[in-house]
């Protein structure tokens, strides 16, 4: 229960497209410019009426939430980024998973905490029985309707394995640990038709250090562009055609995780530290180059070769202390999931929400605070599509 | 990952704060921090323990990273006061709040003995208390335990608002006052960002506001009546008791009432809340205040009420000794909350001035 919520607990805006501007959302974001944004990552999907429902239902989710007890944040207060695309949870995504669960439990929604649903089989009256796990106890409910919203299939070290190759294993996830698509999976098997590649995902650079699961926002390292990245030969690593000092976050992930052992390092000096944003955890530091080799195992010949060489360009490495984050890739979630139709059906009386159904409108890269707003687009779409099958 | 000492623990909780900001709409600590060399003694009185963050918190317990901001400054608060209270030897009450419980016992017992070896025979009607007890004797013991009170917490909160402003670059004080002052009366930050705090887990109140200023503002009260009392007294010739309907007992009653109600709303609060977002020290701290306080104003309302039996005597003797050894151990109670908060606030407030608005991107 305390670690409810999957990855919303993790999240903190979603996307609206509004007109004028919102006290909670300035300005405006038409929907023909979030129309265009999101062709731009979407490849030959999404149908066109998925898309149009996702971009003008995208309009009510801030006062549906709300409606729910959700709480945003004012633009002006906090030290948030302007954003007119996005709203802002006041709070954070936790703070909106407890205010929706306080109003599940107000109107009567029975809620299983701890339990996993193992298999879904269709039952003869054109219904789904689903065979629950609690603690060593399993049960079977029938249901004349299910949605799905067991999230993406991340956070399955086996699935990971048997998708992406070499470095699987040297991944963290910055999500939930039970968002691990296993559910998706027997449904695959069972013939359930899927949308997306397997092996695409959407991973940042996030630091060596933090915790394998649930990382979350706050192991990202955003410092990259103020220094130089080096693998565990203390080799240069470059993104091939990237500009020099630019951010390319969701590049640094898949980049990282090409290298040897999944592991990588950025080096800093005391004036690349100082550009950087605050981290939560304090960078490696040495006093000198050679130190700071010593410090992360790695040769200090090769480390100062690469310094040399990086510091013919526009940034150098020279005022000391001199620091280094260890760093791995951070999967945020793939672009795989379930194929659906408009009333996000699966299959007869089974539908499908949330990120196990997002890859049916985007299957490239990302746009901040589209998860959110999916989510609740299509798990509105999905339990009214339920309620009008059980009519 | 939390480490074993206080300012490690209150750093590395900081640090991920600065670097999460997700709580920064809930109050001002978060907007305050850098994650650099961030100013803890500043922050922990800046916390109004509303405990919003720890409900919202994504790292809280049982993730690994186990944040939780409201129990760590909980505890960096009571270092604070540990840090600057004056005399030094006071410091030991904040680390081991029993011992401040017992110093106001001790204050009270001592005063106690010490009045009913100078009381004199009961009597009632007007002068019935100074026959009791010789006007002198009264307003010298009251006088110097206020007295005490006052330099004491004057002494320990300068010594604070030294730590806090060190660095500080100057700024205009006026519009910063008025902030501070307007954030004080409102209890702005006891709001969670707007819904209000959490009393007794999740779902949000402002029980705790409310009980807070009746009990503040009833204490108000009170003081005015204690001032009218003296005007009475020296202006207008009246001796206590003063009739029921007299102003000073008007207000007292109005005041002892208010704080009666405010400090009981507040025990129970205290009794329904989470333990986890708090320091046990500050929760005992709290505790034992309100309990005190609690002591002092029935036993004044009592007086009230049976002044004309021959309970008199001995609820006068209770309720001037409780009065005493209150102020006695003042300094060294939760009282020192309300300078010490009211300086982080200004802090805040006149830092604002300085930076109107910073904004990162995350
Ligand atoms: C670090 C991070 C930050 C993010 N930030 C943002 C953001 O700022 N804005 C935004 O819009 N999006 C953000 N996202 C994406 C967003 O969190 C997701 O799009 C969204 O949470 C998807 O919701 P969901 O309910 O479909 O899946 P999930 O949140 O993954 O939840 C799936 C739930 O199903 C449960 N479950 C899984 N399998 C079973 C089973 N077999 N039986 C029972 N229960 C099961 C899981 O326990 C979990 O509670 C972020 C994601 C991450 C990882
Ligand atoms: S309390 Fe938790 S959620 Fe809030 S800013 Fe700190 S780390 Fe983030
Ligand atoms: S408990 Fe309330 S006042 Fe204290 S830091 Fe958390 S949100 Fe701010």
């Amino acid at each position: 229960m305390a670690l409810r919520g999957g990855n919303a607990r993790h999240a903190r805006n979603f996307r609206i497209a509004h007109d004028a501007p919102l006290w909670h959302t300035p300005g405006a974001y038409p929907a023909a410019e979030f129309s265009a944004e999101l062709a731009k990552i979407s490849g030959d999907r999404p149908e066109e009426t998925l898309a149009g429902a996702l971009i003008e239902e995208s309009a009510q989710v801030a006062s549906w939430l709300m409606g729910c007890g959700v709480r945003l944040q004012a633009p002006d207060r906090g030290v948030l980024p302007y954003s007119r695309r996005t709203a802002f949870l006041l709070g954070g995504g936790k703070a909106m998973i407890n205010a929706l669960y306080a109003t599940a439990a107000r109107i009567g929604v029975a809620i299983a905490y701890d339990s996993e649903v193992l298999a879904l089989t269709p039952t003869r009256d054109g219904g789904w029985e689903a065979e629950i796990a609690t603690g060593g106890a399993t049960r079977r409910l029938n249901a004349r309707a299910v949605v799905l919203a067991s999230g993406g299939p991340g956070a399955d070290p086996a699935w990971r394995r048997a998708h992406f190759g070499g470095n699987a294993d040297d991944i963290l996830i910055r999500g939930s640990s039970y968002s691990n698509g296993r559910l998706m999976q027997r449904l695959v098997e069972s013939g359930a038709q899927t949308v997306g590649d397997p092996s695409s995902c959407h991973m940042v650079a996030v630091d060596a250090r933090g915790p394998a699961v649930d990382g979350g926002i706050v192991t990202r390292i955003t410092a990259i562009p103020q220094g130089l990245v080096v693998d565990r030969h203390a080799g240069t690593v470059e993104i091939a055609g990237a500009a020099p000092g630019k951010s390319h976050y969701a590049q640094w992930g898949p980049r990282i995780a090409q290298c040897d052992g999944g592991l990588a390092f950025l080096i800093l000096d005391a004036d690349g530290v100082s550009r950087s944003l605050p981290t939560a955890l304090a960078p490696i530091a040495a006093p000198t180059l050679e130190t700071l080799a010593d410090a992360l195992a790695l040769d200090g010949a090769a480390l100062a070769s690469s310094v040399a060489a990086f510091n013919q360009g526009a940034r150098a490495i020279v005022r000391p202390p001199f620091s280094a984050f260890p760093m791995r890739a951070g999967l945020t979630f793939v672009h795989f999931g379930l194929a659906v139709d408009a009333d996000m059906r699966v299959a007869e009386n089974l539908f499908a929400a949330g990120m196990i159904a997002t890859p049916n409108f985007f299957t490239r890269f990302y746009l901040a605070g589209l998860g959110l707003t999916l989510s609740a687009v299509t798990g509105r779409r999905a339990g009214e599509a339920a309620a009008r099958a059980l009519a | 990952m939390p480490s074993p000492d206080a300012a490690g623990e209150a750093e590395r909780i900081v640090k991920i704060c600065a670097a999460c900001m997700y709580c920064d709409g809930l109050c001002p600590v978060f907007p305050a921090l850098t994650g650099r060399n961030d100013d803890i003694a500043q922050l922990a009185n800046l916390c109004h323990n509303c405990r919003a963050c720890w409900y919202a918190c994504q790292y809280a317990p049982p993730h690994p990273l186990a944040v939780n901001a409201p129990a760590t400054f909980s505890r960096a608060r009571m270092e604070t006061y540990a840090d600057h209270v004056w005399p030094r030897a006071l410091r030991h009450v904040f680390v081991r709040p029993a011992l401040g419980a017992g110093l106001m016992l001790a204050a009270t017992l001592l005063t106690f003995a010490l009045l009913t070896a100078m009381a004199g025979a009961p009597r009632s009607g007007p002068g019935a208390f100074y026959a009791l007890i010789p006007w002198g004797a009264m307003a010298t013991l009251a006088t110097a335990a206020l007295a005490w009170a006052t330099l004491s917490l004057t002494v320990s909160t300068r010594r604070y608002w030294r730590t806090i402003s060190a660095g500080l670059s100057p700024s205009p004080l006026k519009p910063a006052l008025r902030r501070a002052l307007s954030d004080i009366i409102t209890l702005r930050h006891l709001d969670g960002g707007g819904p209000g705090c959490h009393d007794s887990g999740l779902p949000f109140s402002r029980r705790r506001k409310i009980f807070h200023h009746l009990m503040a503002g009833s204490m108000v009260l009170a003081v005015a009546a204690t001032l009218a009392a003296a005007v009475f007294e020296h202006f207008l010739g009246a001796k206590p008791p003063f009739p029921l309907t007299s102003l000073p007992v008007l207000l007292g009653l109005a005041g002892g009432v208010g704080i009666v109600v405010g400090a009981a709303g507040l025990l129970a609060v205290e009794a329904r809340m989470d333990r986890d977002p708090s320091d046990p020290g500050e929760t005992r701290l709290n505790v034992s205040f309100l309990i005190a306080l609690e002591l002092v104003t029935l036993s004044g309302l009592a007086l009230l009420v049976f002044r004309e039996t021959p309970a008199m005597s001995p609820l006068l003797l209770a309720h001037l000794s409780l009065v005493i050894g209150f102020f006695v151990g003042l300094p060294a109670s939760k009282a020192i909350h309300a300078p010490f908060r009211a300086a982080a606030l200004l802090r805040a407030a006149l830092e604002r001035d300085v930076f109107p608005r910073k904004r990162i991107t995350l």
